[in-house]
């Protein structure tokens, strides 16, 4: 379990840290700095497990109805790269907390910082291929965040947009290539995909995966041609780049390229796209690196180089080489951390980066000049160093390499070059900052940083020293136990000696030596523009692709798609036509008609009438909008009649309440519409009257489609649904008589649940929307009705209303207990026959708004108020609670729970949790329905009385 | 039966597409009103039609499940009268809201170059 609180130590801290104090500097510091020595120390505390059991493993179930579960995995290799990431961790949040300003958010920064570590461990110990994909993208993401921690600079913006845009398409790419990587396994478990190398490297899909996986890890080790976005991500606070962006991250790619190598290399495909990436990174890293001004500049392009030095490395396919690259990998991760510290230094305490202004520091700053000078020689290759032995192994396997001719000769040339290159851009690195004559108007006057910020560097240079002298006794068994992993029994003989006797390699690295510094003296004198490689320039490349894609999805947006809701509308109508269609026209048995049986004489009628008002409605509804409402709402009874018809009188009940309240909504509506002149217009252009024949054919093709459908249905017999099981368990499971409602509130109460809630949230919505409405000034003054029959002021006190609303505001008022009774009778009675809390709350809803329209707003208001939202809040929480009552049962959510017995004096009792449930339905039917139609009637009060402040509140 | 209950959701159906199609945001409503109706009935028909077997059970008797209507698309249709009026007092608002707001009663907040 130590391998999951690894992973988690990091989160943790991450976490803690992010709700700390903005000036919690040193606070900060501690806990990001315990964390990561905590996880430090674990990871090393696993040696002695690793060396005897070979392979530690730990899995908490994830999903496992998918198979997938979070499994860590550390090997060897594995614990090596863990004990870099944490321990790197660990002198950079030391190095960071001298390095931060106190102005800085520091929160931010340690919060991300240790998210980054957890993820970028996730990544070394995962032991799943998904799992892995996942942490890779966590680390882009964190590197995001950490590239643009100094968001109000332009250019950390866009650096951080970069690497992410870069990062995480190479992400995506790779968990293509994992996802067939699994595929072709059987088994995304890394196990199980290290054991299937031949049957991978045999299979037809092995090039795609090949390519998707390279594809990942170049673009995360910034290996050319993706190697732009390193350069930019230097825009990132200095310790960032010493972590990120030299030691671990960009490490992530070769990382994973050494995980598969035992799965993916051997192949010609493999070395030509690995080595050559890797080449092509090595010498083009480098040779832009001589001519780079900035500091970190020049770090990040030699990291794209030693990069470069590793992946071609492991594209040699041969095991030697492997060893080689893993032991590189540690040496540059110390080397270049440290001169990312020694540049962070000069930057703090100089207030610049720009090596043409930098010179004679040595004399001001001692100490940092020397460790940068060690790191520096370690990164040239200068023998007793590390560098010089990871460099020497690569030297040696370039010459020894079993490639054809043109290769084995091309290959040691090359190296060397990028040697050379290596060599003189280290010397211009620390000959440029650190000596000359002192340098004149510096921001600010150089001297040595606070002690402790010396100290992380100090060590990982001290490391540098101690494994140049001393490999075997130093990094030998780690770089053993690790490389034993990976390769397993076909581990090669090797040597870590410094001595090695005259040999070609040795040549190479003194040739190196020589040429460096004879080529050194011949660039000193420019330095501002590369020359040869000018127009190569990855940046330009990648705006220009991404403005390529921007402006093309616009036009491809402007072509495809119309913010019209006219053209919206018919497309989705076309397109659900030819959806329906298409089918229909695949199986032509579906076309034989039956016979129909013979209409009963009403039914027809009814339907006459019930067409009529339909046709009547499409006609009238631009001119004539209360006709319209009044003949949609013929053809609504149609509807209602016909369910009755047909054995549904729950319907039949639901649309009818139903029915009066929209209509009674919508002429609420109607008075804010403009006012349409009769007078058609006399001459109608053609392009209308087109317009209005294909509308009219595809409503055609509409209703001709839909009728048919449904007379090919009803004209077959059913098909065994599941209607049956729920006629057989209403009585038994729901306790109930009348099905429909027993499925409601019983058998589908989560669906019921949530439509009650969307109809609360609607009411709500409705009732926010018109407490900001604004009317057209036009629909402000007083209506033609109301001007005509000028009535006075309402009377709060008055027992009745005047004039001819006395005699309705009577049998209204008769009305309104009845009515209560009537939809109490329905709520209570609908778990056994026709009624439910819809229908009771509907009828409950419509006397409330009958005495609004009778007796008026402000008269009905000033004798009772209803509060209709408490009323939605209740009706949900009853709801609510009647299904969270099955828990106390130790029940699944919204079961019922029924008690049956006799109470002395009311006799037999039938009490359910449903009937607690379907009171939630009723009460926020009744608080949704009012609250919206008062809500609009308030309005034509609100513009009456001009008071747009209060108006709208209840 | 079956070709009126037919002809009746083609018709209603016609008159709803048609009014979706127009430029006013009255006659969409509308239109929307009228295309419930008829799928709300389509659906309904999807349980065949049945008179006097209404799904409400006789405890007396012994259940026969050919006895009684589908209850399902019964359900099913009694969700959608309730949801589709919360939409249409949706829309209405949103449609005063807009109209309010752009000055005309067009579907696009603007009445553009066709009417």
């Amino acid at each position: 379990m130590s391998l999951l609180a690894i992973i988690l130590l990091p989160f943790l801290g991450s976490l803690c840290a992010a709700f700390m104090p903005a000036n919690a500097r040193n606070a900060e510091a501690w806990l990001a700095g315990t964390a990561a020595l905590a996880t430090t120390l674990l990871v090393a505390s696993l040696y002695g497990d690793i060396q005897s059991e070979g392979v530690l493993r730990a899995s908490v179930p994830w999903a496992p109805s998918l198979g997938l579960e979070f499994s860590l995995r550390m090997d060897g290799f594995a614990w090596l790269f863990a004990l870099l990431v944490a321990a790197m961790g660990t002198l950079v949040v030391l190095y960071a907390r001298y390095y931060m300003s106190p102005e800085d958010p520091v929160p931010r920064f340690f919060s991300f910082f240790l998210a980054f570590m957890g993820a970028m461990l996730g990544v070394v110990l995962s032991g799943n291929l998904i799992q892995l994909a996942m942490f890779w993208e966590l680390t882009s993401l964190a590197s995001f965040m950490l590239i643009a921690y100094w968001n109000h600079r332009v250019d950390a913006r866009r650096g951080a947009r970069m690497a992410l845009t870069v990062t995480a398409t190479g992400g995506l790419a790779l968990l293509a290539g994992m996802l067939i990587l699994g595929h072709v396994a059987g088994s995304y478990d890394l196990d199980v995909v290290l054991q299937a190398g031949d049957k991978i490297r045999a299979h037809a899909w092995y090039p795609a995966a090949l390519a998707l996986v390279v594809l990942g890890a170049l673009t995360k080790s910034a290996q050319f041609p993706f190697h732009f976005w390193l350069p930019h991500a230097m825009a990132a606070p200095t310790p960032v780049s010493a972590y990120l962006h030299s030691a671990t991250m960009v490490k992530a790619g070769v990382f994973l390229l050494a995980r598969l190598w035992p799965v993916l290399a051997g192949t010609d495909a493999w070395f030509w796209i690995v080595g050559g990436a890797g080449l092509l990174s090595l010498v083009v890293g480098a040779y832009l690196a001589l001519f780079q001004r900035d500091m970190k500049g020049v770090l990040a392009y030699s990291t794209i180089s030693h990069l470069g030095l590793i992946t071609l490395l492991l594209g040699m396919n041969s095991p030697l080489a492997l060893v080689a690259a893993v032991f590189h990998i540690i040496n540059h991760a110390t080397f270049k951390a440290s001169l990312f510290m020694a540049a962070g230094i000069v930057d703090h305490e100089t207030g610049t980066r720009d090596m043409t202004r930098l010179s004679g520091l040595y004399r001001a700053m001692p100490i940092t000049a020397t460790l940068a000078l060690v790191a520096a020689a370690s990164m040239a290759g200068v023998p007793l160093l590390n560098g010089f032995l990871s460099k020497e192994m690569f030297f040696a396997e370039t010459v020894f390499i079993a490639r054809p001719d043109f290769q084995r000769v091309g290959l040691p040339m090359a190296a060397t070059l990028a040697g050379i290159f290596s060599v003189a851009y280290s010397l211009r690195f620390i000959h440029c900052v650190f000596f000359g004559r002192p340098a004149q108007e510096l921001p600010r006057a150089p001297h040595e940083p606070p002690g402790w910020m010396l100290v992380p560097s100090a060590l990982l240079v001290f490391a540098c020293l101690l494994v140049g002298m001393f490999p075997a006794h130093t990094i030998g068994p780690f770089l053993a136990v690790a490389t034993h992993s990976l390769l397993g029994a076909s581990t090669p003989e090797y040597s870590l000696a410094i001595w090695h006797g005259f040999n070609l390699p040795l040549m190479m690295s003194l040739a190196a030596l020589a040429g460096g510094i004879v080529l050194y003296q011949l660039l000193r004198r420019r330095a501002d523009s590369v020359p040869l490689l000018e127009p190569l320039d990855g940046k330009r490349a990648f705006d220009f692709v991404q403005t390529a894609l921007s402006t093309g999805s616009e036009r491809l947006m402007r072509l495809l798609v119309s913010r019209r809701l006219q053209v919206q509308l018919l497309l989705i109508v076309v397109f659900a036509l030819a959806a329906v269609l298409l089918p229909l026209t695949a199986d032509r048995a579906g076309w034989t008609l039956a016979r129909p049986s013979l209409p009963d004489p009403a039914f027809a009628l009814l339907w006459l009438v019930g067409g009529a008002c339909a046709l009547g409605t499409a006609y009238k509804a631009k001119r004539h909008r209360l006709a319209a409402l009044v003949l949609s709402g013929g053809t609504g009874l149609a509807t209602c009649l016909t369910f009755a018809w047909f054995s549904a009188p729950d319907l039949a009940l639901t649309q009818l309440t139903v029915e009066v309240v929209t209509v009674v909504l919508l002429l609420l509506g109607l008075r804010w519409l403009p006012r349409r002149n009769d007078a058609s217009a006399p001459d109608i252009p053609t392009s209308t009257r087109l317009r209005r024949w294909r509308d009219r054919s595809i409503a055609l093709l509409a209703g001709g489609g839909l009728g048919s459908l449904a007379y090919i249905m009803l004209t077959r017999p059913a098909g065994e649904g599941i209607s049956p099981f729920f006629l057989e368990q209403a009585l038994p499971l729901g306790g109930g008589l009348n099905v429909v409602n027993v499925i409601l509130v019983d058998f589908r109460g989560f669906d019921t649940l949530g439509e009650i809630t969307v109809l609360g949230i609607v009411a709500l919505t409705v009732y926010a929307l018109l407490r900001r409405f604004r009317p057209a000034p036009e629909s402000m003054e007083l209506t033609q009705q109301q001007q005509e029959h000028s009535t006075p002021p309402p009377d709060t006190d008055a027992v009745l209303p005047p004039g001819p609303m006395a005699v309705p505001a009577v049998l209204v008022r008769l009305l309104m207990p009845l009515a209560l009774l009537v939809s109490l009778y329905f709520l209570l009675r609908g778990h056994n026959a026709p009624g439910g809390g819809f229908v009771g709350g509907l009828v409950l809803a419509t006397t409330v708004i009958l005495q609004y329209i009778v007796g008026g707003t402000v008269w009905v208001e000033s004798r009772s108020r209803l509060h209709p939202p408490h009323w939605i809040a209740l009706g949900l929480l009853a709801a609510a609670a009647a299904g969270c009552g099955a828990w106390l049962a130790s029940l699944p959510f919204l079961t019922s729970l029924a008690w049956h017995g006799s109470l002395p004096l009311v006799g037999e009792l039938h009490i359910s949790t449903v009937l607690l449930f379907d009171i939630g339905v009723y009460m926020l039917v009744v608080g949704a329905t009012v609250l919206m139609l008062v809500a609009l009637a308030h309005q034509s009060l609100r513009a009456h009385h001009r008071k747009p402040a209060r108006a709208g509140e209840e | 039966m079956e070709l009126v209950y037919a002809m009746a959701i083609g018709i209603v159906t016609g008159s709803g597409v048609w009014l979706l199609l127009r430029p006013r945001t009255f006659q969409v409503i509308m239109g929307l009103a009228l295309l419930s109706y008829a799928v709300n009935l389509f659906i309904f028909a999807m349980g065949r039609l049945n008179m006097n077997q209404a799904p409400v059970l006789d405890p007396t008797r012994v259940i026969d499940v050919a006895q009684y209507a589908d209850p399902v698309p019964q359900a099913l249709v009694l969700t959608a009268i309730v949801i589709g009026f919360a939409t249409t007092a949706l829309f209405l608002v949103v449609l005063l809201a807009s109209r309010g707001f752009a000055g005309t009663d067009h579907v696009d907040g603007s009445e553009g170059e066709h009417r």
